[in-house]
């Protein structure tokens, strides 16, 4: 039992010395290199996706609640920030269409107000504005999840899944409509909210002294992501699991289903909601039709390619998928000559379609995903178990 | 005779319209082995499910040690010293036996220590498995795992469904040892069983259970020697 928990311990110990290596390699990255290479919209983009699929994975994987609300979610969490953030100055300006903002409470603009609005003064305002809103806009999503999730939560697997789909759609439509519009903006878009960049350390004179828009989101995720494991991990965790393996049996071991299907739905949305707010601060602007269904089903996507059920893997997944659909896959959409004749095919779309038959080829060949429902630190222990016996 | 533990009056349940149990009336004495037997669809199960609050009764009232369940939610009647094996084992299969174990143990917050040492020296096998996950088990095992699950929350009364399902005779047998054991630690057992034969020859008092009622009750031992019931459940003919 001893021996067990020691290699269960290096695995971790190996598993946290690669986050770290990513991390600092990002940093330095960031600060050596081009700063606008497409590398880091893919680490900030699949920051916020791995949050997000971690959070679905929450409830898919851990819990066996098959949800597919998560772009609602995080629509709730990502206008709740941008609301929260506008600076008051150019509030009305953006809201020009409805003749103005009826909601004036800016997060920076108190904080700023407390602690003054210029060097580093404004800059910690800035990171309390932000914090606080990305907090709130979970929050929203989380109460929002326990109104809907009372009706909603009754039903199982697919009929749950059809549910809060439709919810997520009505949520969009709700969210364009221009009687909201002087709190929404309607159909148009918000922006002049602080992003990735903002955290970027700047001198005196504007210069920028220490670029950190890519590892702050990773950090933000990566912090969620952590309270995450240590939920999955704890009591209510293995509750959860219970739950997923055999919800009659979990009941007759005395465990409320309704009060920890309620929970689990609850702490999903709230990070769905911060993965919201982060996406915000990564896309720099806010519309309602960017989170369609279409978002879901990708998020979804990268939890199967990952593994339902291993944190790990939807992270991995969702760099991979980032990776591939933003970066890597790239060139498939343009125009591409050999010897002076133009190949047949390369044209726009064409990525979307390789795409799909790299997903399909995954789903085949891969039927639990890339990590089933393992850790990467269990990939460690067992390599480790292979080598003893050798 | 001891004092009574359970007492179950005039229950009634349904599914659907369909009255699965039809006013039943039963008691359980204190440190007993009690068991209802019958066919499939005499009741059985639905009555452990209604006493464990898992399926709401019609009507008729479940008393344990003088407190109403009918209307308790399920972890509630396990908070209050009753707990049910349900019916083909029904472990968390991709969680480790130690952590199955531990959710028997959900509801409670004091120290588990002891009550891991009771269960594992019952089950020594269960000590030798206690990091793989229950689904690799055999179905002996399951049922082992079953058994201590439902002993790690203290149960005063522990019911079983049908913990001999499934299982090859000489596992069946090392099952009815244990279910001696934990009663002569003073726990009471309601067991329901198919396999009559080893169900009356452990149990203190029997019910037959026919179509939703009561037909017969008596002890264990004296049932066994009856002429009907060997023949309706023992698979015995007059010929």
């Amino acid at each position: 039992m001893l021996n067990e928990k020691k290699k269960l311990n290096k695995g971790s110990l190996i598993t946290l010395i690669i986050i770290l290596v990513f991390l600092i390699a990002t940093i330095v990255l960031e600060n050596t290199i081009n700063p606008n290479s497409l590398l880091f919209t893919v680490i900030r983009k699949a920051a916020v996706y791995s949050l997000v699929a971690v959070s679905m994975n929450l409830l898919n994987g851990f819990t066996g609640l098959f949800s597919l609300g998560q772009a609602g979610f995080m629509l709730l969490g990502a206008y709740t920030y941008a609301i929260l953030t506008i600076p008051n100055d150019v509030r009305d300006i953006i809201y020009y269409l409805f003749q103005g903002s009826s909601f004036h409470v800016s997060t920076v603009g108190f904080f700023e107000g407390i602690l003054g609005d210029t060097g580093v003064a404004a800059f910690i305002s800035m990171i309390l504005g932000v914090i606080i809103a990305i907090v709130a806009g979970g929050l929203v999503a989380a109460l929002v999840a326990y109104l809907i999730g009372l009706p909603v939560l009754r039903l199982k697997s697919d009929y749950l899944a059809i549910a809060t789909l439709g919810f997520a759609e009505i949520l969009r439509a709700i969210f364009q409509w221009d009687k909201l519009g002087k709190i929404t903006n309607g159909a148009n878009a918000l922006r002049g909210y602080p992003t990735f960049s903002d955290f970027n350390i700047k001198a005196e004179n504007g210069a920028t002294v220490l670029r950190l828009s890519s590892f702050i989101p990773l950090l933000f995720a990566g912090i969620c992501i952590l309270v995450i494991v240590l939920l999955i991990n704890s009591s209510y965790g293995r509750a959860f699991k219970a739950i997923r393996d055999d919800e009659v049996a979990a009941e007759a071991m005395g465990i409320n289903l309704a009060k920890h299907k309620m929970m689990s739905f609850c702490i999903s949305s709230f990070f769905a909601g911060v993965g919201g707010a982060l996406f915000a601060m990564f896309a720099s602007t806010v519309q309602a039709k960017t989170f369609t269904s279409a978002m879901t089903y990708e998020i979804f996507l990268i939890v199967v390619i990952g593994g339902i059920g291993s944190i790990s893997g939807s992270c991995i997944a969702s760099f991979l998928y980032i990776a591939c659909s933003e970066w890597w896959l790239r060139f498939l959409d343009n125009t591409q000559y050999i010897n002076g004749t133009q190949l047949p095919l390369f044209r726009n779309g064409f990525r979307m379609v390789v795409f799909s038959v790299v997903i399909m080829v995954i789903v085949l060949f891969f039927r639990d995903g890339l990590f089933g429902d393992k850790e990467l630190p269990d990939l460690f222990k067992k390599r480790r178990v292979k080598k003893d016996g050798e | 005779m001891s004092e009574t533990i359970l007492e179950i009056n005039d229950l009634r349940v349904s599914y659907g319209g369909i009255e699965a149990v039809k006013g039943i009336t039963l008691d359980v004495h204190k440190g007993k082995i009690v068991t209802l037997i019958g066919s499939n669809g005499a009741g059985k199960s639905t009555t452990l499910k209604a006493v464990a609050g898992l399926v709401k009764p019609q009507s008729g009232s479940i008393k344990f040690k003088g407190q109403e369940l009918i209307g308790l939610s399920p972890d509630k009647i396990v908070k209050s010293g009753v707990v049910l094996v349900p019916e083909g084992r029904r472990v968390f299969p991709n969680l480790t036996v130690k952590e199955n174990l531990k959710m028997g143990a959900y509801l409670r917050k004091d120290d588990l220590t002891e009550d891991f040492e009771y269960v594992y020296s019952l089950f020594p096998r269960l000590k030798e498995r206690e990091w793989q996950l229950a689904g690799t088990l055999s179905g002996g095992e399951q049922q082992m795992l079953a058994v201590g699950r439902a002993l790690m929350s203290k149960p005063e009364l522990i019911m079983m469904d049908e913990p001999s399902l499934g299982l090859a005779p000489i596992v069946v047998k090392d099952i009815f040892k244990i279910i001696r054991t934990i009663n002569e630690a003073g726990i009471t057992v309601l067991l329901i069983e198919q396999n009559a034969f080893m169900a009356l020859q452990n149990a203190d008092w029997a019910y037959v259970l026919e179509t939703g009622t009561i037909k017969t009750q008596r002890e264990g031992l004296e049932l066994l020697d009856d002429e009907t019931i060997q023949e309706a459940y023992l698979g015995k003919t007059r010929e």
